[in-house]
């Protein structure tokens, strides 16, 4: 029982950090439509954010803490400058947006071996995150990391803070708008060319949050971006376009039943079942958890 | 050529997400008909044509020829002899004239004609470029001709099909006063052999061309007959009472397209 | 360019390439130099395949690693077996493996016609099944690249996970023999080497032919618009399927023969990256034509090892930087350049004509 258990919380962390890393793509790719593969370097440059706060900042504890903000803006400003210069030429052409961004992200990595080397590097975690809660006591206990609940509540924060965003603020209705009809928006008096750096502000800022969360389950690296995009764009695409709660659900789900399938196979097998069990998904749902039903379909 | 056959629609009904677009309508199209669809924006005209060619679910039956359509996938609706073309003329811009037609023309051919080149101009695609008037332009990429020009060749393309009926979404949208005409006539050409559907808008158009005519009004079948016995419903010229399609239907020359 | 017409054009290329290949490399260049050309004419050979499904069927084929690995460790697998010598087990599986015996399904590799065969039609199979699948629910555009990605990445993972079966992320390595002929002489790697370049040529030629064919302008036409190819009583799914999966096939083909030209495979080939390479030449080079995406790969797998041996990081920055710009600015690949600048030029000319007439 208590396996069971163990198992459905890491798999519930696993999914934790995979929405953390899908939400910024829920935004760019769910809202916008752009394939960003450089939002993986965005994390990464979240992760390295922190990793150069700590140098600095004595005290792991608050250069924690003041990374999130700071690799907020540090990720989000890499991505307004991407989408200015070349991603706004390329709305058009979301293929080809893949591939183009895909050569930023070679470069990207590149310059991260190039200022902190190639081998990973490793933070410390603050103090106040170090132990563990004992979920379950007694002879056979179920025991929590700290980090791995502060993760998680990481994501939920960060989910409620983007669906307030989204439903609230001036930004995110003109977000909205601009996602349902362009054309009107514009008329409207909306800039869109506006609304869309703004967008990809906010969503390659998450990536930024997201390299936070990351550095406290594994090392930092130049490759970290490409161990983790496909796994975020496999939770946009399964999840349904454009669709938070799909992103949100699908990001737990595939995160408990790789938890499971990983305690019962290998680590390997593991990720296949689950790819296949995702390719199965979407004969049943090609368009993903939650589609928006439009009578448009030429 | 295969004989034309009917189209028997029967309490159709399509629903998005709780909106219902389509609200049991019933038609009866007879082979060889020149059938106008009319009605305001939002009466269901296109979606019931989505429902025949079976983009969208739907509930009810559409028999064609005698044999049910609804539950069919797309391409089978094809292949029975339903063709159809949409607002927007979509063919296929990189491609030629003269391969957009031999395209269409081949939905049986068999794996090694498909393999190998095309060495001559087959005899169907050769009638349909001189029956649409595009002979000269047969080597031209499609994207290069005119609006009018496209929405030939795209019923061109259903005349090689040889489709036993023809469903039009707004043939002469955009078209200059020439153009409506020669399409018009083109129009009753095929009819001739075929059964013709189409949508409009505009009320001269339809005035000038159409053998029968069905009003929908809110997803439902306000009225149908020939184009004297519609105009004179007073239920049409209430709902068509406050737009500017009111005169229209009463008699005054209004373009809405 | 106005001399020679159509068919007369085609053959005059073939007998260049031809020449170029059988006869001018083979006495320019060293034993060693040649040998990489033959790694860089199997990278063309699988953008061979991806001009057909990409350039022409507009499939963006980002996990041609998965097809390229099936082949090559196919054939691989053989010739471990036949290093081995019968009845003995392959070198990696003594070292990290407690099997006394070869796996189940290791042992039709032993027999080298259905090795020969699998590099091909396994991937092909595969493809097949995969394919069927995803077209038949209209998964396209960037669902079939994501997920055609996640597919290479998940093979790559799995192949490393099974160390004691599949050598883990050493791949099969050290593959001394191929079919009875010992590849450290250097005249049997010169015919491996001709064996190559004579399966590019054919498969060019393969291609070429479903290109002009029928098919290959219903291919576009599924591109362009796959809606409307469906209202024409075509089975969009169909048509994409035959394109994915002969680029499976030939993929499978240049797998096979990367093996006996490098020596080894190893799951740092087939993965996300390579997958993405193999894109980047067709892209470079023209996706949409064949001359271009051979000639691309083969100069972007050039231009990787003349650059990322002396400098690696200044490779990767060009690397990138090529890929924009190729991508973003000249969608056509260096292949579109030609006409690309005619029409520039002929545009400049109609506004001099346009400004001289209005000076006038």
């Amino acid at each position: 029982m208590t396996v069971i258990l163990g198992q459905t919380f890491t798999g519930i962390s696993i999914g934790a950090v995979l929405l953390l890393i899908a939400l910024g793509l829920s935004l760019t790719f769910g809202q916008m439509n752009v394939i960003n593969m450089a939002h993986g370097e965005f994390i990464m440059a979240g992760a390295y954010t922190t990793y150069v706060l700590q140098k600095s900042i004595s005290g792991a504890g608050i250069s924690l803490l003041v990374a999130l903000p700071v690799a907020f803006i540090v990720s989000g400003a890499l991505g307004a400058l991407l989408e200015w210069l070349l991603i706004r030429r390329l709305y058009l052409r979301p293929l080809d947006t893949l591939l183009v961004t895909w050569g930023v992200s070679l470069m990207l990595q590149q310059l991260a071996r190039d200022i902190f080397g190639a081998p990973n590097v490793q933070t410390r975690a603050p103090d106040w995150l170090t132990g563990n809660v004992t979920l379950i006591g007694g002879a056979d206990p179920l025991t929590v990391a700290n980090s791995r609940l502060f993760i998680l509540g990481l994501a939920v924060a960060a989910v409620v803070a983007l669906t307030l965003t989204l439903r609230l603020t001036p930004l995110g209705r003109r977000i909205r708008a601009v996602v349902q009809n362009r054309d009107l928006a514009e008329v409207s008096g909306i800039s869109t060319a506006r609304v869309d750096r703004t967008a990809f502000f906010l969503g390659s800022g998450l990536a930024g949050i997201a390299g936070v969360a990351l550095t406290l389950v594994g090392p930092i690296g130049p490759t970290m971006g490409t161990n983790v995009i496909i796994d975020a764009f496999l939770v946009i695409v399964v999840g349904g376009i454009g669709q938070l709660k799909g992103t949100v659900i699908v990001a737990f789900v595939l995160g408990v039943l790789q938890s499971v399938l990983e305690y019962s196979t290998t680590l390997s097998v593991a990720k296949v079942l689950v790819l296949v069990a995702i390719v199965a998904f979407l004969q049943w749902r090609p368009q993903g958890l939650y589609t928006l039903r439009t009578r448009s379909l030429v | 050529m295969s004989e034309p056959a009917g189209l028997e629609i029967h309490q159709l009904r399509v629903s998005f997400d709780g909106f219902t677009a389509v609200d049991g309508v019933d038609l009866d199209v007879r082979p060889g008909d020149l059938r106008f669809l009319i009605g305001p924006n939002g009466a269901g005209k296109t979606t019931l044509v989505d429902a025949v060619t079976g983009l969208v679910k739907a509930e009810g039956s559409v028999r064609f020829g005698g044999a049910e359509l609804l539950g069919r996938s797309v391409h089978r609706i094809a292949r029975s002899g339903i063709g159809r073309t949409f607002q927007t003329a979509t063919v296929f811009e990189e491609l030629t004239v003269l391969q957009n037609l031999d395209i269409a023309a081949g939905a049986g051919r068999s794996v090694w004609t498909m393999l190998r080149r095309r060495n001559d101009v087959p005899e169907p695609v050769a009638r349909a470029l001189e029956t649409i008037g595009l002979t000269k332009l047969a080597g031209s990429p499609a994207g290069t001709l005119a609006h009018g020009q496209k929405q030939w060749l795209e019923i061109g393309m259903l005349l090689v099909q040889d489709v036993r009926l023809l469903l039009l979404d707004e043939p002469v949208a955009g078209m200059s006063h020439d153009e409506r005409q020669a399409t018009g006539e083109l129009l009753e050409r095929i009819s001739a052999e075929r059964t013709v559907v189409v949508i409009e808008h505009d009320m001269d158009f339809m005035r000038s061309f159409a053998r029968s005519v069905s009003v929908l009004h809110a997803g439902r079948l306000l009225s149908e007959g020939t184009v004297a016995e519609v105009q004179a419903d007073p239920k049409v010229q209430e709902v068509y009472l406050g737009h500017a399609a009111a005169e229209t239907v009463t008699g005054v020359a209004v373009q809405e397209a | 360019m106005t001399l020679l017409h159509g068919r007369a054009r085609t053959w005059a290329g073939f007998a260049g390439a031809a020449v170029l290949l059988f006869a001018l490399a083979p006495l320019a260049l060293t034993d060693f130099r040649l040998g990489l050309l033959a790694k860089y004419l199997c990278t063309a050979m699988v953008a061979v395949g991806i001009c057909l499904a990409w350039g022409r069927g507009g499939l963006l084929t980002l996990g041609q690693g998965l097809f390229f690995g099936l082949g090559g460790y196919a054939m691989a697998m053989h010739l471990k077996i036949a290093d081995a010598g019968p009845g003995n087990l392959p070198d990696f599986m003594q070292l990290y493996g407690t099997a006394t015996e070869l796996p189940w399904w290791w042992r039709p590799f032993a027999n080298p016609a259905f090795a020969l065969a699998a590099t091909v039609l396994l991937p092909m199979a595969v493809a097949a099944l995969l394919g069927s699948f995803i077209f038949r629910r209209r998964v396209k555009g960037a669902y079939f690249a994501i997920l055609s990605q996640a597919l290479a990445a998940a093979f790559a993972i799995w192949l490393i996970g099974q160390q004691a079966t599949t050598g883990g992320t050493n791949g099969l390595t050290d593959i001394q023999g191929f079919f009875g002929y010992d590849l450290d002489d250097p005249v049997n790697q010169r015919t491996v080497y001709f064996v190559i370049a004579a399966a590019l040529l054919l498969l060019i030629a393969l291609a070429r032919q479903l290109i002009h064919s029928r098919y290959g302008e219903l291919l576009v036409a599924v591109r362009d618009s796959e809606e409307r190819v469906r209202f024409l009583g075509y089975d969009p799914a169909k048509v994409k399927l035959v394109a994915y999966v002969v680029a499976a096939g030939m993929a499978g083909l240049a797998g096979a023969l990367f093996v006996p030209a490098v020596g080894i495979i190893s799951p740092a080939m087939i993965g996300i990256v390579p997958s993405i390479e193999f894109v980047i030449g067709a892209a470079v080079g023209g996706r949409a034509s064949l001359v271009g995406a051979v000639l691309g790969a083969i100069g972007v797998a050039w231009a990787k090892t003349a650059l990322s041996e002396e400098f690696p990081a200044a490779w990767t920055y060009f690397q990138g930087l090529l890929f924009i710009v190729a991508l973003a600015f000249l969608p056509g690949g260096l292949a579109s350049l030609g006409g690309v600048l005619r029409r520039r030029r002929d545009r400049q000319r109609k506004a001099a004509v346009v400004a001289v007439g209005e000076a006038a």
